[in-house]
């Protein structure tokens, strides 16, 4: 079936790639010959997947994700795999165990994570578009800092076949590009079912984006644009908004209550989901080699040590604690309680709403090492995470800047409607961009 | 409020191999985050929830597999067609 190949030898200043495909075959068919760069937590056949972690290094996946799958299919050249944070557990890219990507806009900042690389990567013009993968942020996030499109599907949306598991109630595969149209033609390209993804949902892609927004109706949560939301990103992103009404959208103001216990419900969930995701790692399968002459929990314990970053750690212990004899109704329990609430203000906000707008993150990209705390690293998630609790589509399409980096207008969706969501993002993009 | 001790506990429960130095920064920064969830005490209501959902079972059918040596070939170490792990007695 494979015809051709293309020849991708990139300029990587940036550190965007762990791995470069420097001959990569393709086919026929709509992505024809288009070099697309895929995180290095989705399973590329033949190609190494890590997903920035010491403890996959030199792993091999025997087969493709099914997205990678259809990417092939469709003609796509798999140009290479992206730099990450760990396992997609940061907000940076700095938790890579093979060194940090920088932003293509100021390389003296992060460009956001964790699917930074495939951020930098199609930011710096080394690819027209990548995959990348969002569990609580991690295609906005940095989509937002280095000034590219991110589209967070519907949770169930993009099947998950394939993709190393770090927390599967939360995740999903998405499309990342300069502009609307072509995450729209990425989006077309993996969307639909795959019967070895449990939780995948019979709900195909096939769309044009339309610029033609009238009537629109926009919510406004006043929890976007409150305390710790940089003032001068909340005032680029009002224009933006104000740009849309100027297009025939109208606004209403809304409110997330749950929102306040929104972060602490998602780490919880994710770092549980974690614990038990992780624990397949124990160099018995693949990765680094366990010294098969010692005591299992032994060798078990000198491999995770060796192979998994301080990030990594952290979060499968704090799950382990989580999920605990005496401790699980204290913090699991309530978290999903907590979810269900976020899921539940959404839920009521898009009955009167067709969509609900607002910054992607709170500041512009940090420079490197401005955040070395974990906590206040985590609270740098607030606007993203409650998408992803609440299962609900979610893009990032650039909207102006500050300090000269570029600032990302969050637009999120009714389940389903990721369409919708890729139209406003359109509307707008058409707009600025005339 | 957890200690050194509950951490030296959590990290034997992960499996996850934990030294002297590291203890007392990662029991730090556990106070901290934990202080933080426990904003979820104002959650009201726990228990479970009933979803409109059910599960999705397919056939239980024999498909292709992958091949043995394909398998085996990110194994650290094999015998005889097995993956080879260390000893759990």
């Amino acid at each position: 079936m494979v015809t051709r190949q293309i020849t991708f030898e990139p300029d990587d200043r940036y550190h965007a790639f762990l791995t470069i495909c420097q001959k990569a075959p393709h086919g026929d068919g709509k992505l024809a010959g288009i070099a697309v760069a895929v995180k290095d937590n989705i399973s590329t056949q033949d190609i190494e997947t890590t997903c920035a972690s010491k403890i996959l290094k030199g792993y091999v996946p025997p087969y493709d994700a099914h997205a990678v799958a259809l990417l092939k299919k469709a003609g796509a050249a798999i140009a290479g795999k992206t730099n990450m944070d760990e396992f997609g557990m940061g907000t940076t890219t700095e938790n890579s165990a093979f060194g940090p990507t920088l932003n293509p806009r100021d390389p003296a900042r992060v460009p956001g994570g964790s699917s930074g690389g495939s951020a930098a990567a199609v930011a710096a013009g080394m690819v027209r578009m990548a995959l990348g993968t969002d569990t609580g942020g991690s295609i906005r996030c940095p989509a937002a800092f280095c000034g590219i499109v991110g589209l967070k599907p519907t949770y169930g949306r993009v099947s998950r076949y394939g993709l190393i598991a770090y927390a599967n109630s939360l995740e999903q595969i998405g499309p990342m590009a300069g502009t609307v149209s072509d995450v729209s033609l990425l989006m077309s390209v993996i969307a639909g079912y795959d019967r070895r993804d449990t939780t995948s949902y019979d709900r195909p892609y096939q769309h044009t984006p339309s610029a033609e927004i009238r009537g629109l109706k926009i919510g406004i949560p006043q929890e976007y644009f409150g305390a710790g939301v940089d003032s001068r990103i909340a005032d680029v992103v009002r224009k933006a908004i104000d740009r849309l009404e100027e297009l025939g959208a109208t606004t209403v103001p809304c409110s997330i209550p749950s929102m306040e216990y929104a972060l602490a419900a998602y780490y919880v969930t994710c770092t549980s989901e974690a614990s038990s995701n992780l624990a397949r790692f124990d160099g018995v399968r693949y990765g680094p080699a366990a010294d098969t002459k010692k005591p299992w929990h032994d060798a078990f314990r000198e491999v995770r040590r060796a192979g998994f970053g301080p990030e990594i750690r952290r979060r499968i212990m704090l799950g382990t604690f989580a999920l605990s004899s005496g401790y699980y109704g204290k913090y699991y329990a309530k978290a999903q309680v907590a979810r269900e609430n976020v899921r539940r203000d959404f839920a009521r906000i898009l009955a009167g709403a067709d969509v609900i707008c607002g910054p992607t993150m709170p500041t512009i990209a940090f420079r490197f090492g401005e955040k070395s705390d974990p906590l206040s690293m985590y609270l740098s998630d607030i606007l993203t995470v409650p998408v992803n609790l609440a299962g609900i589509p979610a893009i990032s399409v650039p909207c102006g800047k500050v300090e000269g980096m570029p600032v990302g207008l969050q637009i999120m969706g009714r389940p389903f409607e990721d369409e919708r969501v890729i139209d406003t993002a359109f509307a707008y993009e058409q707009a600025v961009t005339g | 409020m957890v200690t050194e001790q509950d951490v030296v506990h959590i990290a034997d429960l992960a499996d996850i191999g934990i030294d002297f130095a590291e203890l007392g920064i990662f029991t730090g920064q556990f106070n901290a985050i934990l202080e933080y969830f426990d904003i979820l005490d104002r959650v009201e209501g726990g228990g479970s929830f009933v979803f409109d959902l059910t599960n999705v079972m397919r056939e239980d059918e024999a498909e292709p597999s992958l091949p043995q040596e394909e398998v085996l070939a990110n194994a650290g170490a094999h015998e005889d067609g097995f993956i080879k792990a260390p000893r759990v007695m």
